[in-house]
């Protein structure tokens, strides 16, 4: 009796043990482990006076081969650990010298001449140089390549959208390359200043392959440690940075899934940065002396289509007329708890090209009855609104948005009846050419440019997919067209503040805000600051104080 | 009892064909294209074939799931479609951490449940009779989630007793033997580590065996009330056998029998209570990969994840139906 009781019990102590041993990766014979192999390999504990800093992220990263992943939680990671050819200018989305000291484009802007940066070493030691530079766009261009990124099965990368239009690459010397394009393209220095263009070590890709998702090695400010899945990333200063030694020894970016659970941690000094914020928690951290909340505009629109084509929006004074009769800095009060601002054109008046002086339209709905009145709409008209029902990036709050519109509209007369579909037949059916609804629309930006929102949502070509009113004009379609290909960046924001006026006097949109990007720091947290892309560049000007 | 156990292991199959039939269907029906859901507003029509065409999307729901099946049974559950690891891997990672916790919650439920419900039993109607009854009733009634969150404020955020979620404290490093951080820090000698990982866990476990715990104790108390009310039992007393005697040996015993069975199916709930907790105390363990599965819709992960968790609890559920044979010795498979 006792002693199958004996054995009984040591089966199941046999099956315990034997499930999580297997549940465990066997250190040798998994390659996939990725930082559980880099792992030190027993207890360090933080080493007296050493300066951890930790950022909260509300979900674990994917994937931290900057040209195969597409979330922001990875590009938050990777902005730490890579550099491009060209960095955006610090809290701008101008792009400057990177990886790249200085370039020069042809005259039919075409061809890219980059003259490298000297003296800087991957993290494995690796020396950057043309040959590392061509090794990596060999990776992102060239389907021949054992390691193409569109060879992994069900990848997201923004290579096509960066490197598409890439039909040669050419070592001059050591340090200098060139790259040719099909076309002239101006957006093309902002795209590879991106996060998802950084530079991964060629070794790294030799010695890992495809595993270079688990086993970053760039040149930026912070060298991978380790990644613990759904647990931490732990990062450690690159000494030898050649933007300036980090000031912290160690970066760790914690995975907190619960928004409450972060800001409880931030409070209590387990953490240091939040990268996401509740809009609920705004007062608490702002009323808290040890707590910074920081907000600046980010790189979204958000807005309702009206289709161009359809009676009686065909009328330039019924689109005015919707966007004057809703109340947007009320609605950015009270639905949007003050983390959005009021939009006046397509574009988030962040970026290069924003007309200063413009003005969005403001409440009056005395103004929009005249209008419609004008345009022979005295007593309104009823329209359906298609609508996904779920928060977007750049609107966090679904489908309230629509039904607030719905509210305001119904008091100059134009009654919106709201149809609800899951979010991938709502963009099926938007996206389709002969849909004639009103639509939710909205957008986060790619790449900082102006051509990344007015091209892609404006400009004839890219009806139906991108330009889901079908707004066309061919004067707007000219200057996107040039702006693409002249170089001179004063020229270009020139011919963007013509293209984002005619937009706004247009009206195919009604244009509703812009969502602020808002972070929160403990107080001792220096050197911390914002920038139009959202990602943590910059990280080695940050101090604990 | 050797056929009995093999006949059960058999039948571990049909169970575990019925229920990939039911999550493949499950989470194929959820309406929307994945494909569209995946890309999201940068999916170009391009891009979306060639993603529809690699996932099979384009074939019969039927012919899916036997590639699906056949792929499974050499052990391949397909890759996740939003980290591109193995599936099982994915799951291999995240489920000793679900082990850990939900081995701990039910440590605690036991040690503090049971003697609750004996101790109920025997002073019934006393003021702790009482007293024990109401706060197992509160804490039966009481979400995880919420639990979690409160005992996170009080014991963390105010009391500054124990750490706000994560599983090791920043800069602790632990080598990863079994992936259970209390048996690797022991197995490594790493101490550190070892306080560390249980200083983490005790909330958590609280908030996760907190209702297992108050369902114990409830049914400790009334089968120990029923058999106190034997026959059997007046008449070890009536024989002169001390009352501890006759508590221990006579009652308790078998007042276990269907305490056992009610604590096999509590691990069912824990699994579930999983999900919760590991959101709420950013544990990386099975629970929150499924949840994050789930909303990206990344099928093959939680496939796996449930097909694991279906698995286990057969083998929990047929460990508890051997254990009843010790503990009653009525009990006989052949």
């Amino acid at each position: 009796m006792q002693k199958r009781l004996i054995v009984l019990l040591s089966l199941l102590v046999v099956l315990v043990m034997a499930l999580s041993a297997y549940a465990a990766p066997a250190p040798a014979a998994e390659t996939q482990a990725g930082g559980e192999e880099a792992a030190a390999p027993a207890s360090a504990a933080a080493e007296e006076g050493e300066k951890i800093l930790v950022v909260a992220l509300g979900a674990d990263p994917t994937s931290l081969d900057p040209e195969s992943v597409m979330n922001n939680e990875s590009g938050f990671v990777m902005s730490t650990i890579f550099d491009g050819l060209t960095k955006y200018n610090k809290g701008t989305s101008e792009p400057g010298p990177g990886l790249a000291e200085s370039w020069e484009v042809s005259e039919d802007g075409t061809e890219y001449t980059f003259k490298l940066r000297e003296g800087v070493k991957f993290h494995d030691g690796t020396d950057f140089n043309a040959d590392a530079a061509l090794a990596e766009l060999d990776r992102v261009i060239n389907p021949d390549n054992p390691y193409y990124v569109y060879n992994q099965e069900g990848v997201h990368s923004f290579a096509t959208f960066t490197w598409g239009l890439v039909t040669g690459t050419e070592k001059i010397d050591d340090y200098t390359i060139k790259i040719t394009l099909s076309e002239p393209h101006a957006p093309f220095l902002a795209s590879i200043a991106m996060v998802w263009s950084g530079m991964m070590s060629p070794a790294a890709v030799e010695k890992y392959g495809f595993d270079v998702n688990y086993n970053p090695v760039g040149t930026g400010p912070f060298k991978f440690v380790e990644w613990v899945r759904n647990d931490h990333i732990t990062l450690e200063a690159n000494p030898d940075y050649w933007g300036g030694a980090p000031k912290v020894d160690k970066l760790i970016f914690r995975v907190v899934p619960e928004s409450s659970v972060r800001l409880l941690k931030l409070e209590q000094g387990e953490v240091d940065i939040l990268a996401d914020v509740n809009p609920e928690d705004y007062t608490r951290i702002e009323e808290n002396a040890d707590l910074t909340l920081l907000r600046q505009p980010g790189l979204t629109v958000n807005g309702l289509t009206m289709p161009f084509e359809a009676e009686p929006f065909t009328d330039v004074r019924v689109r005015q007329a919707l966007n004057y009769a809703v109340n947007k800095d009320e609605m950015n009060e009270f639905l949007y708890k003050n983390a959005a601002i009021t939009a006046a054109t397509g574009m988030p008046p962040i970026l290069m090209g924003y007309p200063k002086d413009l003005e969005p339209y403001p409440y009056d709905p005395e103004k929009a009855r005249e209008l419609l009145a004008e345009a022979g709409y005295p007593d309104g008209f009823d329209f359906t609104l298609l609508c996904y029902e779920n928060p977007r990036g750049y609107n966090p709050v679904g489908i309230k948005m629509a039904v607030a519109i719905q509210e305001y509209l119904a008091e100059v007369g134009v009654n919106l009846k709201l149809e609800t579909l899951e979010w991938g037949a709502f963009l099926a059916t938007r996206r389709s050419a002969d849909n004639q609804d009103m639509g939710m629309v909205g957008w986060s930006g790619d790449n900082g440019d102006p051509d990344n929102f007015l091209y892609e949502m404006f400009s004839t070509d890219m009806i139906p997919v991108g330009n889901t009113s079908h707004y066309s004009n061919p004067e707007l379609d000219d200057i996107l067209i040039t702006a693409r290909t002249v170089t001179d960046p004063e020229e270009r924001a020139k011919l963007y503040e013509q293209a984002a006026t005619i937009i706004h006097d247009d009206a195919p949109w009604l244009f509703v805000n812009h969502t602020l990007q808002v972070r929160a720091t403990r107080a001792n947290v220096d050197g911390f600051a914002l920038n139009p892309l959202q990602m943590f560049w910059y990280m080695e000007d940050v101090d604990l104080k | 009892m050797f056929k009995y156990t093999v006949r059960r292991l058999l039948q571990l199959i049909p169970v575990l064909i019925g229920v990939s039939v039911l999550v493949f269907v499950g989470m194929h029906i959820i309406p929307g294209d994945v494909a569209v859901l995946l890309l999201g507003d940068k999916g170009t029509p391009e891009a979306l074939a060639r993603l529809r065409e690699e996932l099979g999307l384009n074939q019969p729901i039927y012919v899916q799931y036997f590639r699906f099946l056949a792929d499974a049974l050499r052990g391949d559950f397909g890759i996740s479609l939003r980290t591109r690891q193995t599936a099982w891997w994915e799951v291999r990672q995240a489920l000793p951490m679900t082990i850990e916790l939900s081995l701990c919650a039910m440590s605690f439920a036991v040690i503090v449940g049971v003697p609750i419900g004996v101790l109920a039993a025997v002073k019934q109607y006393s003021l702790f009779d009482s007293i024990s009854m109401i706060g197992v009733l509160i804490s039966v009634s009481m979400p995880i989630f919420w639990t979690g969150l409160i005992l996170m404020m009080i014991f963390g955020g105010r009391l500054h007793w124990f750490p706000i979620g994560g599983i090791l404290d920043e800069g602790v490093n632990l080598q990863r033997i079994t992936g259970i951080h209390l048996l690797d820090a022991l197995l490594t000698g790493n101490m550190e580590a070892f306080w560390s990982a249980a200083r983490h866990l005790v909330l958590p476990t609280i908030a996760l065996g907190s209702v297992t715990m108050a369902t114990l104790a409830r049914m400790t108390r009334s089968s120990m009330l029923e058999i106190m009310h034997q026959d059997y039992v007046r008449t070890a007393r009536a024989k002169g056998l001390s009352r501890r005697t006759v508590l221990v040996r006579h009652a308790f015993r078998n007042a276990l029998i269907p305490v056992i069975t009610v604590a096999g199916l509590q691990l069912g709930i824990l699994l579930s209570g999983a999900v919760l907790t590991e959101t709420v105390f950013a544990l990386p363990g099975v629970g929150r990969l499924a949840i994050t599965s789930l909303l990206a819709r990344d099928y093959a992960v939680v496939q796996a994840v449930v097909l694991v968790a279906a698995f286990l609890i057969v083998m929990v559920n047929l460990m508890v139906d051997l254990l009843y044979a010790q503990a009653d010795p009525r009990i006989r498979y052949e």
